[in-house]
């Protein structure tokens, strides 16, 4: 653990569970769902300064601080989580979560069945962002939360937009990061190709390998490395690996190139933080994700919120481009909403999000502060 | 902004001020770091927006309170509906357009009417410039060189008549601005073309 000021220290994940039902978009019924989660700050005696980050694909709820003093790294976004961050732990109470259907302490396929008393693997119900977002306002209502900012970088852009749509009246702003209102025809194909990776492994049986010897790592692997294709632009990979061999050509199929080499091993240790069958249900909430064809339109879903928007997008980002981030903007524009949307520069690719802090930190920290002021 | 002296953009300011009336809707284009928009929010209650194609100055115009979109203004204004704004402005910009004349339609199809401002290209400092010195004149609203200028379509008072003319557009006030002071109306326009720097227009279809 490093030593820094701006450091939230050591922090903890909590849980909650709710102990009601919850009817899903599919219209299958969970029950008793679990939501693991953490939070920074203080809560106001009025509620009214939270701000609930929305995380990303296989992200979790351990967004900032270290859990023990011997962690290498700290939590996932603790760059813009913490006293005088962005996301400024002195005046905001920061919630974080584990997204329904995840593996990382919220219900999932991995969680047991009450009715079984056996892990859900594909009895889990597909779920959608939407419920993603139903289970959230569980927890945000435990927490006595009355208004908040709603924040979220990729799938957790989603997750943001659609609170602003299902509770308009909660949100009061919004921050979406490079994301979009509906995935492209090319980045479900790129899911559709993880999830059959995932399938086709001979250790998948049907998503029932919990207490097996073997389970689907091979296809987890290559679902992830699909991932980590898409996540970097060319001009990010040329500039990390270019076509540098690890030692010289081999002359059989094994790892020549640092490329492979890389995504070998980000398959690798995927494999051991992640679940195959969150990868499936995860994947498909985000492909099945689209207000503009559920409402109408996009102006129409956005007409009812009452929140400003930030909209942030990476020039070098091809998965959720700049062009989904430009009509985001038309929308909310169109829908007489206020909102800010600024292309930021970088070679990072979609990864941009997790790593151009300093110019992200300054603009947020702007766009916030017309909250603060207002009051 | 494309004028570096102060004291004049000060001025331009107050003129755009004066002219933009209390509560409006107004859209500036090419805000920079959203000064002349802030002054306007404070002194006459705006809403609406900026827009601005650098990204350094849309952070700064976040960090002046500005709601500000990063967009390329000669892409046109094809995210706002017609009519969406009471105001749009376009403040020593439409000279640096590739497209003055698409960005001029534009600007009045979103917005009711617009404020444009230029530098006048037929002031008598410029042309005893070219005159004299048969060069590309350099002046206090001029400051570039010819190779690195951004003004890329300079005009005079009397080429903005003719265009609007050409266009059906109506100029409804017209405030000539030279040596730090502003003078409104319409004075007779060979003169004003000869002694203005500057010219503000409002104009609408």
């Amino acid at each position: 653990m490093e030593a820094m000021e701006h450091s939230l220290g050591l922090t903890e994940s909590k849980n909650f569970t709710y102990e009601g039902e919850i009817s899903l978009t599919s219209k299958k019924i969970l029950k008793n769902i679990n939501i693991c989660y953490e939070t920074y700050g203080q809560l106001n005696k009025n509620g009214d300064n939270a701000i609930l980050i929305c995380h990303a694909l296989t992200a979790d709820a351990h967004a900032a601080g270290y859990h023990s003093p011997n962690d290498k790294k700290p939590g996932w976004w603790d760059a813009m989580i913490g006293p005088g961050k962005a996301f400024d732990t002195n005046k905001y109470f920061v919630i974080s979560s584990n997204v329904l259907g995840g593996c990382k302490g919220t219900t999932g396929p991995s969680s047991i069945n009450p009715d079984t008393n056996m892990p859900f693997g594909l009895d889990f119900p597909v779920i959608t962002i939407e419920d993603m977002v139903q289970v959230q306002k569980k927890l945000v209502d435990f927490l006595n939360v009355k208004k908040l900012i709603v924040v979220g970088g990729s799938m957790g852009g989603m997750q943001a937009m659609e609170w602003t749509i299902s509770y308009p009246d909660m949100v009061k702003s919004t921050i979406i990061i490079a994301s979009t209102a509906r995935l492209s025809a090319q980045a479900i194909a790129f899911n559709a190709v993880a999830r059959n990776a995932i399938i086709s492994d001979k250790y998948f049986n049907n998503g029932n390998y919990y207490n097996k010897d073997f389970a689907p790592d091979y296809g987890l692997a290559i679902a992830r490395m699909v991932g980590h294709i898409t996540y970097l632009c060319e001009e990010a990979m040329h500039s990390k690996f270019g076509r540098d061999f690890k030692d010289g050509p081999s002359f059989d199929f094994g790892v020549d190139f640092q490329v492979e080499s890389y995504l070998e091993y980000q398959g690798r240790i995927f494999v051991d933080r992640f679940d195959a069958n969150s990868y499936l249900y995860i994947t498909k909430a985000v492909d099945y994700y689209d207000p503009a064809t559920k409402y109408g339109s996009l102006d129409v879903a956005f007409k009812k919120t009452n929140s400003r928007f930030l909209i942030i997008s990476f020039d070098s980002d091809w998965l959720f481009t700049p062009e989904q981030s430009k009509e985001l903007v038309c929308a909310l524009i169109k829908a007489g909403k206020e909102v800010s949307a600024i292309e930021l520069s970088s070679p990072c690719g979609h990864d941009a999000f997790l790593i151009e802090n300093e110019n992200q930190t300054k603009i947020i920290k702007s766009f916030l502060k017309k909250d603060e002021d207002a009051k | 902004m494309k004028m570096q002296n102060k004291a004049e953009i000060q001025l331009n300011y107050e003129v755009v001020t004066d002219i933009i009336p209390s509560s409006a809707k107004v859209l500036d284009l090419g805000c920079g770091d959203g000064t002349l928009f802030s002054k306007l929010v404070k002194e006459k209650n705006i809403k609406g927006m900026g827009i601005e194609i650098d990204q350094n100055k849309v952070i700064e115009a976040l960090e002046n309170g500005v709601p500000v979109i990063q967009g390329d203004i000669d892409e046109g204004l094809k995210q706002f509906p017609d009519n969406s704004f009471d105001y749009a402005i376009l403040n020593q910009t439409l000279q640096s357009t590739e497209k003055p004349d698409l960005v001029t339609d534009e600007m009045l199809r979103v917005a009711k009417k617009a404020v444009v401002s230029f530098p006048n290209f037929a002031y008598w400092k410029v042309r005893f410039y070219l005159f004299f010195k048969g060069k590309m004149p350099k002046s206090k609203a001029l400051p570039y060189e010819w190779y690195n200028t951004p003004n890329i379509h300079l005009m005079t008072v009397n080429d903005f008549f003719e265009f609007c003319k050409k266009r059906n557009i109506k100029i409804l006030k017209s405030v000539y601005l030279t040596r730090n002071k502003a003078r409104s109306g319409f004075l007779v326009r060979t003169i004003t073309n000869f002694f203005s720097e500057e010219v503000v227009f409002v104009i609408s279809k």
